[in-house]
């Protein structure tokens, strides 16, 4: 084997710049991004480093939207220093977790109440390994094109948040029987003031499960700022929308909230996703507000356009991953769709979690060699084999499909 | 919470991520210089770049419109016209 093929053998973003290095730009030496993304995207991204964080996908800088390389995705928790970067408006303070505090009230609790970073951790912790990813990941794959960040495979990530129990904050102030959803908002805002403060409410019924956290901590560590310090909401089975970081107020309401980025933004059209999790007291006409994740998995390796060795074993492994259901079963084609055959479940870190998934097998063709990948859920949810089309781009779980080039 | 936000951004408000901003270069023609005073200073031109060259004319037309109507963008009736010429010119399908 050269040198060439064996670095498209072991896969990863080197893969393309060794086949094609000297015909591209520095930039995209390093990034080895999915065809079906946009032109623009796939001549404008670039990895870059923002402070603490290793080289991330870079879609924008303002305000800044970084998705994790899908080398990162090879583990069940993602490290923190890759964790995805995701905001909506650029006005991103630092704040001071001495004298910063989060506030707890509004018209559908019985008092108000406020806590710093140090009062939280006075309070009993909990931890829950979930996944946090963005309802827009894989936008970017969908076929036509929608406008919004076009992110490949990499805005999602599954760490070990650890934090107080947003019921427990609740319960300081108690909840009138009437409270239908908590208003949760950031210190992020916009850069003018007629921008729509970026403002997410869930209903009462999710903001009091047992694993509904306000998080300071990630994977053991304090809360990158770039990823919510000193606190952040975290819902799991829920796309990352709700996952509102910085937070500053905590507020009951007895009155859906109607700011734009509830009424107007992170819609889907009902009726058509298979989901449990309903948010109805936000409920149109014609669409829904997205709540949980739909079934998925994602193939980490080989990387996709890897060499293979006729006959030569090599082990196909990825991740899995839903709302919190739990996976039951990942199957695995090498004959693109005909026969699906069970992949090994790795270890079960929690329901919320990414599991991890590996399949034995060996080239039997020279050419070109698909191999797919699909997850099952603990309540018969699956993945689709063709996209299920909404005009924000949401939800997009279609069966991932690589190509192994066998020589 | 706007005033609870703007009196964390006066005790030390920094962009860290926007220090690492490189200029973005869009394609040199009519209606760049209004493209430019107008978008970035909400947000980094590279917006423009990873959206195209997919959107329709009437697409384009919207996001110009969403900008205005829903973000609050304060873009003169003119000025949004040349933007959305602009962008469908030279970043549109």
């Amino acid at each position: 084997m050269s040198t060439l093929d064996r670095r498209r053998f072991l896969g990863g973003t080197v893969a393309a710049s060794a086949a094609v290095g000297h015909t591209l730009p520095a930039w995209a030496q390093a990034l080895d991004l999915p065809k079906a993304l946009p032109e623009g995207v796939r001549a404008s991204a670039v990895l870059e480093s923002l402070p603490g964080k290793k080289p991330l996908i870079k879609l924008s800088y303002r305000p800044p939207n970084y998705e994790t390389p899908l080398e990162y995705f090879r583990t069940a928790i993602t490290p923190t220093d890759a964790f995805f970067v995701r905001y909506h408006l650029a006005g991103i303070p630092e704040v001071d977790a001495k004298t910063r505090k989060v506030t707890v009230g509004g018209e559908g609790a019985n008092g108000t109440a406020a806590f710093t970073l140090d009062d939280l951790k006075r309070m009993p912790a909990v931890e829950v390994t979930a996944v946090n990813q963005c309802s827009g990941n894989r936008r970017g794959l969908f076929q036509p094109h929608v406008p919004g960040v076009e992110w490949g495979y990499g805005a999602m990530g599954c760490a070990r948040w650890k934090g107080v129990r947003l019921k427990d904050l609740l319960d300081k102030v108690g909840l009138r029987k009437e409270a239908v959803e908590i208003v949760l908002d950031g210190a992020d805002s916009g850069v003018s003031d007629k921008t729509p403060d970026f403002v997410k409410s869930i209903p009462t019924w999710k903001a009091i499960e047992d694993t509904t956290l306000v998080a300071y901590e990630m994977n053991g560590e304090p809360l990158p700022h770039l990823n919510g310090f000193p606190a952040r909401i975290v819902v799991p089975g829920w796309t990352g929308t709700y996952w509102m970081k910085h937070i500053t107020s905590i507020n009951a309401v007895t009155k859906p909230d109607a700011n734009f980025w509830m009424s107007a933004a992170y819609r889907i059209p009902l009726g058509k996703f298979p989901l449990v999790a309903r948010f109805t007291s936000q409920d149109s006409a014609v669409n829904t507000p997205i709540t949980e994740m739909v079934v998925n998995s994602l193939i980490t390796s080989p990387a996709n356009d890897a060499m293979a060795k006729l006959g030569a074993p090599l082990t196909v492994s990825g991740i899995a991953w839903d709302a919190g259901y739990g996976i039951n079963a990942v199957e695995v084609s090498t004959d693109g769709g005909e026969t699906w055959a069970a992949a090994k479940l790795g270890e079960d870190l929690g329901r919320y979690a990414f599991r991890t998934f590996s399949f034995e097998f060996a080239p039997k063709t020279k050419g070109a060699q698909s191999i797919m990948a699909r997850a099952t859920n603990k309540i018969g949810q699956g993945q689709t084999s063709e996209l299920i089309a909404n005009p924000a781009g949401y939800h997009h779980n279609v069966i991932h499909r690589i190509t192994l080039d066998v020589a | 919470m706007r005033t609870l936000v703007i009196a964390f951004a006066a005790l030390a408000f920094a962009l860290p991520a926007a220090a690492q901003e490189k200029p973005v270069e869009l394609k040199k023609a009519p209606g760049l210089d209004k493209v430019e005073s107008n978008c970035s200073g909400c947000h980094s031109l590279d917006y423009i770049l990873m959206n195209s060259p997919f959107p329709t004319a009437a697409v384009w037309d919207a996001e110009v419109t969403k900008m205005i109507k829903a973000f609050g963008a304060p873009i003169s009736e003119d000025d949004a016209k040349t933007i959305a010429e602009y962008l469908k010119k030279n970043y549109g399908s």
